[in-house]
């Protein structure tokens, strides 16, 4: 099988998010479960359909082992493959070659997260590095701000370009009744909000929220007979050079200046094709790396690019438009929430926030600390 | 300087043995001349007859930040040390660092077992 005849091979059927925010007496399984099933209705599928399981979650060994006793599954496929946060952009891919090669015949992604009402805190599973231990960095978020310090040296990133894209995350989730941070946002209150890891403040920071999400795909041609608008699976690539900050070759540069090209070869779209961006924004440096890494422009340019609201609502590139992980939702893993924003806009379902004409849109997921790097490219019908 | 015996013991064992007995010590593929850091059993570029030599202990700020706790702010850095191999460590002189400073190691015996740290050096360190 050819990079190429991936494309356009299966679709989304079936999309649903559960428990965004806070979900106060649910456990993860349990809103993971509710997504499942209203993904499943939304598909116009029965959960007995589901013969191919996707999981990743933050607080199980074996995913798909607790995913299919909890649902009831007997699948004939299964891949509980966990790349952090970009597992689910992984996911595609693989449901896509599972679904081509006929090893199933309805795939099932999803996640779930109670890890606001549980603790308040970010829940992982994530080993300390031994050679890091001695230092007590505070991951995640000691890695990204030490990536922050070296885009700053390296290109003069200023944490009023940081501010710029906290502020077009809220922008956006204003315009989206199920975001968890909404109401006005100021400059001054981003620019003074409390240092947690230089140079990152709270607000350069993702939520802490519960939240879960489930999708359904099948074959291209099955798409077709089932009552929703298919949401077709175009391309999907993933790189990777390490798993601790210590060994990321260049701090600036991310592998998904790998995954970007490898994603957008399969789907045959370059980035003025793509009309919805959608950045796994775990931390405000995170947008700025993307968008250059993602040739959406030069390296280093990334605090300039998103001045004067260029990435906000109204502005020339739609990121994010579901508020993004600073302001929507981020329950542990956020990447299954891009593909779920992805599917709203291709589908014409993202009310105030609709993006016109939205035909592509493509999904970045960010897993580890800046580590695997998985880009997956959605389109409707009419980008085949 | 005692002589150290890491010959039946894996890389990361071997390593801290060394920091044990005052000795920061790091890998060079003998075929490649590569340095390594952390300590591993193969190379990036797939060598495996690796000695252990000890760090020439200068090094520059790659990457820093400044960890806030409510129980007090410490850095957290990444150095690039000059044989071009790159480590987490801190600079516990200093609150923080300018990118691109010069430093020096030297083993500091913290709570938890000896470690390497660095200090600013020469014009840095005014």
């Amino acid at each position: 099988m050819s990079m190429e005849s991936m494309r356009g091979k299966s679709a989304i059927v079936g999309m649903a998010t559960a428990g965004i925010g806070e979900a106060p007496g649910f456990s993860a399984m349990e809103l993971l479960g509710q997504a499942a099933v209203k993904a499943v209705a939304d598909a116009g599928l029965k959960m007995q359909d589901i013969d191919g399981v996707f999981a990743a979650t933050s607080s199980h060994a074996f995913p798909t082992m607790s995913v299919v006793e909890y649902l009831g599954l007997r699948p004939r496929f299964f891949d509980g493959t966990n790349v952090g946060g970009s597992s689910f952009e992984m996911h595609l891919l693989q449901a896509t070659l599972a679904l081509e090669a006929g090893l199933c015949d309805a795939a099932l992604i999803c996640y779930g997260s109670n890890q606001r009402t549980a603790g308040g805190r970010l829940v992982s599973m994530s080993e300390p590095q031994w050679h890091e231990t001695p230092y007590k960095p505070r991951h995640p978020i000691t890695a990204y701000g030490l990536a922050t310090s070296r885009h700053m040296a390296e290109f003069g990133t200023t944490r009023e370009d940081l501010a710029e894209v906290a502020l077009a995350a809220r922008g956006w989730a204003n315009l989206n009744p199920e975001a968890f941070a909404r109401g006005p946002l100021s400059k001054d209150e981003v620019m003074s909000a409390r240092m947690i890891s230089d140079p990152l403040t709270k607000s350069d920071c993702c939520l802490v929220t519960d939240g879960a999400a489930a999708c359904v795909l099948v074959r291209a041609d099955r798409a077709k007979d089932l009552p929703g608008k298919p949401v077709y699976f175009m391309g999907a690539g993933g790189a990777n050079y390490h798993r601790s900050i210590v060994a990321m070759p260049d701090l600036t540069t991310t592998a998904a200046a790998e995954s970007g090209p490898r994603a957008m070869e399969m789907a045959g779209v370059s980035q003025k094709d793509i009309d919805v961006v959608m950045l796994y924004d775990a931390f405000t440096i995170n947008t700025i790396l993307f968008l250059e890494d993602l040739g959406f422009c030069p390296k280093g340019e990334g605090g300039r690019f998103v001045q004067d609201g260029r990435i906000a609502p109204g502005g020339e590139l739609a990121v994010n438009t579901n508020g993004g992980g600073l302001s929507c939702v981020h329950p542990g893993m956020y990447g299954l929430f891009l593909i779920a924003e992805a599917v709203a806009q291709i589908r014409g379902e993202a009310g105030e926030r609709q993006k016109d004409d939205c035909t592509v849109a493509l999904c970045h997921g960010n897993g580890g600390t800046l580590s695997s790097q998985c880009t997956a490219i959605l389109g409707s019908e009419a980008a085949l | 300087m005692k002589d150290t015996d890491v010959s039946q013991l894996g890389p990361q064992a071997a390593y801290e043995a060394y920091l044990a007995d005052g000795r920061f010590m790091i890998q060079r593929a003998a075929s490649t001349g590569e340095y390594m850091f952390w300590p591993k059993v193969t190379s990036p570029s797939g060598a495996t007859d690796l000695e252990w030599v000890k760090a020439k202990g200068t090094g520059t700020v790659y990457a820093i930040t400044v960890n806030r706790a409510r129980s007090g702010a410490y850095n957290i850095a990444l150095i690039e040390l000059d044989e071009g191999v790159r480590m987490m460590s801190t600079l516990p002189a200093v609150e923080t660092a300018e990118i691109g400073a010069r430093v020096r190691a030297r083993i500091e015996d913290a709570e938890e077992g000896p470690r390497v740290v660095f200090d600013l050096v020469g014009e840095d360190a005014a």
